[in-house]
């Protein structure tokens, strides 16, 4: 038997073992098409025949597959799985179900439509209905996405830029990676809207160097759909390794071929951002959602799903220690308990869970007690947490929280761009800390304990004073950094103190007093 | 082999070029040791320590060259949820002074983790065996 079969060629499945599975189907006659991927990662490589799919695929199943049969493989119509099936994709509309770089599959979906109608009815209506929608930025700081396009449509200005937001170096997220490589021409589609907008006729995608897919895809996609965006123009550029460039203005400096360190707000980047000129700065995710939000009535859609100041859906990535990691896309408001039980199916080691960080490496360890926590962005804050670009982490009970604890003030120290104090030092300082509260205390050295040296401290730190000199360091680089690199360092490391002071080897009540 | 002269030409209509030069100048000649930062200096009109200011910032630019075969492991928090802190004793052995073993932080398949990365050939779902295996092949 012969036919067409869809594999996805996202860099996930291929590093599953995607392309084998490719060959062995070509030999025995198929043809395949390299579509998306869904999102479910651990049926990945998902093969696809007729809209019934099988998953996880070794190269072994195959010939069985070819014939109707694997059964035990097979998880029926795939569109029809209950991870798919409850999902309110939005920005993922077409998470398995496009050739990527396709321009046909993309116009026949609905592509290009929110570009067409932006520019029928003209800047000052974008923006209104930008506004109107609630899009906040998905990057992290969910700031207003309408509010920034006006700033930057005001400012005075010759030239304008609309820079996008691709350095996604958050451990435990990839949505932006997906989008970019299973629908790139969303993001243009977007990025050409807010051009439109903002009276832009430049763009940069800012994508950084752990992502060679999406850059291949990317950069064919920008080839393919030049003529439709023209007269506006974007490019790739490459970052280099540096987590800290994910920051907005580090990000300017980088692309502008500086040193990648934050500057100083204000002037806010809206307003003298690249080269000084006026400039947008959104995420892959915010970008990636305007288009379906300036289709007809479509920012009322948006409006109306979520909670409270948190409007819209938000691509939710599971991932770490699951059993059903992968991306999930629905309306704020759903509770961590739904998503790691639920969704996710618990913990792959089978094990219980023990703690769950939403947020990447700066998001706050959640403990099962907060489970019911909604996703919502000052729900987060109130609970001194945060969702960040919305990437969940599960660890099963083996997790040491004070090595993770330790593990994110070394990720500042590593990552600080050294711009500021705070980051810069608290972090190398936290790590020694920590290590003094683990390892219990430390000697004085050669130096403290010469005679001459009088203003040392005789007797040695309790470890009640070891916690207490931590949380006045996390108070110091919570507000007295630049960024959210050495402002949110805390979140993880006072989390885990508060909720797991065992694992500090401190009883439960000092943590808590 | 472009030159570094030729590179630098080749971005010179680009706006802020000194990264896209530098990943092209890395790729194509290993490193970017102090000679090549004078003469990139020259040719875009900035001071040494201006261009030594840059290389040194960003994890991809090395200024030694090193032929060794390089293996980047994911060690953030997703991949250490699956365990991956407890194959690196195994994956270093296997390493030895052959082959460059790497921290990322985040390759961004972090629902299959623990991953690694060789050239531009990702590998997910690695267990102790299958990575040291993958350092010895590399």
């Amino acid at each position: 038997m012969t036919g067409i079969v869809r594999i996805s060629d996202d860099a996930l499945a291929r590093a599953c073992g995607a392309e084998s599975l490719v060959m062995a189907f070509e030999k025995l006659g198929w043809t395949v098409e390299h579509v998306s991927s869904w999102g479910m990662h651990w049926l990945e490589p998902l093969v696809e025949v007729n809209g019934v799919g099988w998953g996880a695929v070794t190269v072994d199943r195959v010939a069985d597959i070819a014939e109707g049969g694997a059964h035990d493989l097979c998880i029926g119509p795939v569109a029809e799985h209950p991870f798919i099936a409850s999902q309110q994709q939005l920005t993922f509309a077409r998470a398995g179900r496009t050739r990527p770089l396709s321009l046909d599959d993309y116009a026949t979906t609905g592509g290009w439509a929110g570009l067409d109608r932006a520019r029928e009815i003209g800047g000052e209506q974008v923006l209104a209905e930008m506004l109107r929608s609630g899009l906040r930025g998905r990057g992290g700081a969910g700031f207003p996405a309408g509010i920034k396009w006006q700033t930057v449509a005001k400012a005075e200005g010759t030239r304008k830029y609309v820079v996008c937001n691709a350095d996604e170096g958050d451990s435990g997220t990839f949505a932006d990676r997906m989008l970019m490589e299973g629908d790139p021409f969303a993001l243009i589609e977007g990025m050409a809207i807010c051009a439109h907008a903002v009276g832009a006729s430049q763009g940069y995608i800012y994508l950084r160097s752990e992502y060679p897919d999406a850059q291949r895809k990317l950069e064919a996609a920008l080839a393919l759909s030049a003529h439709i965006i023209a007269p506006f123009r974007v490019e790739v550029r490459m970052g280099a390794g540096t987590y800290v460039c994910g920051e907005e203005t580090s990000l300017l400096n980088s692309l502008e071929g500086k040193r990648g360190e934050v500057r100083a707000k204000p002037p806010l980047p809206a307003l003298q951002g690249l080269f000084g000129c006026p400039t947008v700065v959104n995420n892959v995710l915010t970008l990636a959602a305007v288009p379906h939000i300036l289709t007809e009535g479509g920012a009322a859609l948006y409006e109306s799903l979520g909670v409270e100041r948190s409007k819209g859906t938000m691509p939710i990535q599971i991932a770490g220690n699951v059993k059903h990691g992968g991306l999930y896309e629905t309306a704020f408001g759903v509770t961590l308990r739904e998503l790691v039980y639920d969704i996710a199916g618990g913990t792959a080691s089978g094990r219980p869970v023990k703690a769950v960080q939403v947020g990447g490496p700066l998001g706050a360890y959640i403990h099962p007690d907060q489970f019911d926590l909604p996703f919502d962005y000052e729900a987060y804050t109130a609970a001194d947490a945060l969702i960040g670009h919305g990437g969940i982490v599960v660890f099963d009970d083996t997790a040491d929280m004070a090595a993770l604890a330790r593990f994110a003030m070394q990720f500042c120290a590593a990552e600080s761009c050294g711009k500021c104090t705070p980051c810069r030092i608290g972090s190398v300082r936290g790590t020694e800390i920590i290590e003094r509260i683990l390892t219990g205390g430390r000697k004085a050295d050669a130096v403290e304990s010469l005679p001459q040296m009088h203003n040392v401290r005789q007797s040695e730190r309790s470890l009640e004073e070891q916690v207490m000199l931590l949380e006045d360091l996390c108070e110091t680089m919570k507000f007295g950094s630049l960024c959210a690199l050495g402002g949110f360092t805390p979140y993880p490391v006072m989390s885990a103190l508060r909720h797991w002071p065992e694992d500090f080897g401190l009883a439960r009540e000092a943590a808590l007093a | 082999m472009k030159t570094i002269d030729e590179i630098v030409a080749d971005h010179a209509d680009r706006e802020g070029p000194l990264l896209p030069i530098l990943h092209e100048i890395q790729a194509a000649l290993g490193c970017i040791d102090a000679e090549a930062e004078t003469r990139i200096a020259e040719l875009l009109n900035l001071t040494r320590a201006e261009v030594h200011g840059v290389v040194s910032f960003y994890h991809d630019f090395k200024t030694k060259p090193d032929e060794r075969p390089v293996v980047q492991v994911c060690r953030a928090e997703a991949c250490q949820a699956r365990g991956v802190e407890a194959m690196m004793a195994a994956a270093h052995l296997a390493a030895g002074d052959r082959v460059r073993l790497d921290t990322v932080y985040c390759l961004g398949l972090c629902s299959v983790g623990p991953n690694a990365r060789v050239g531009d050939d990702l590998h997910a779902r690695l267990n102790e065996n299958s990575l040291a295996k993958l350092v010895e092949n590399a």
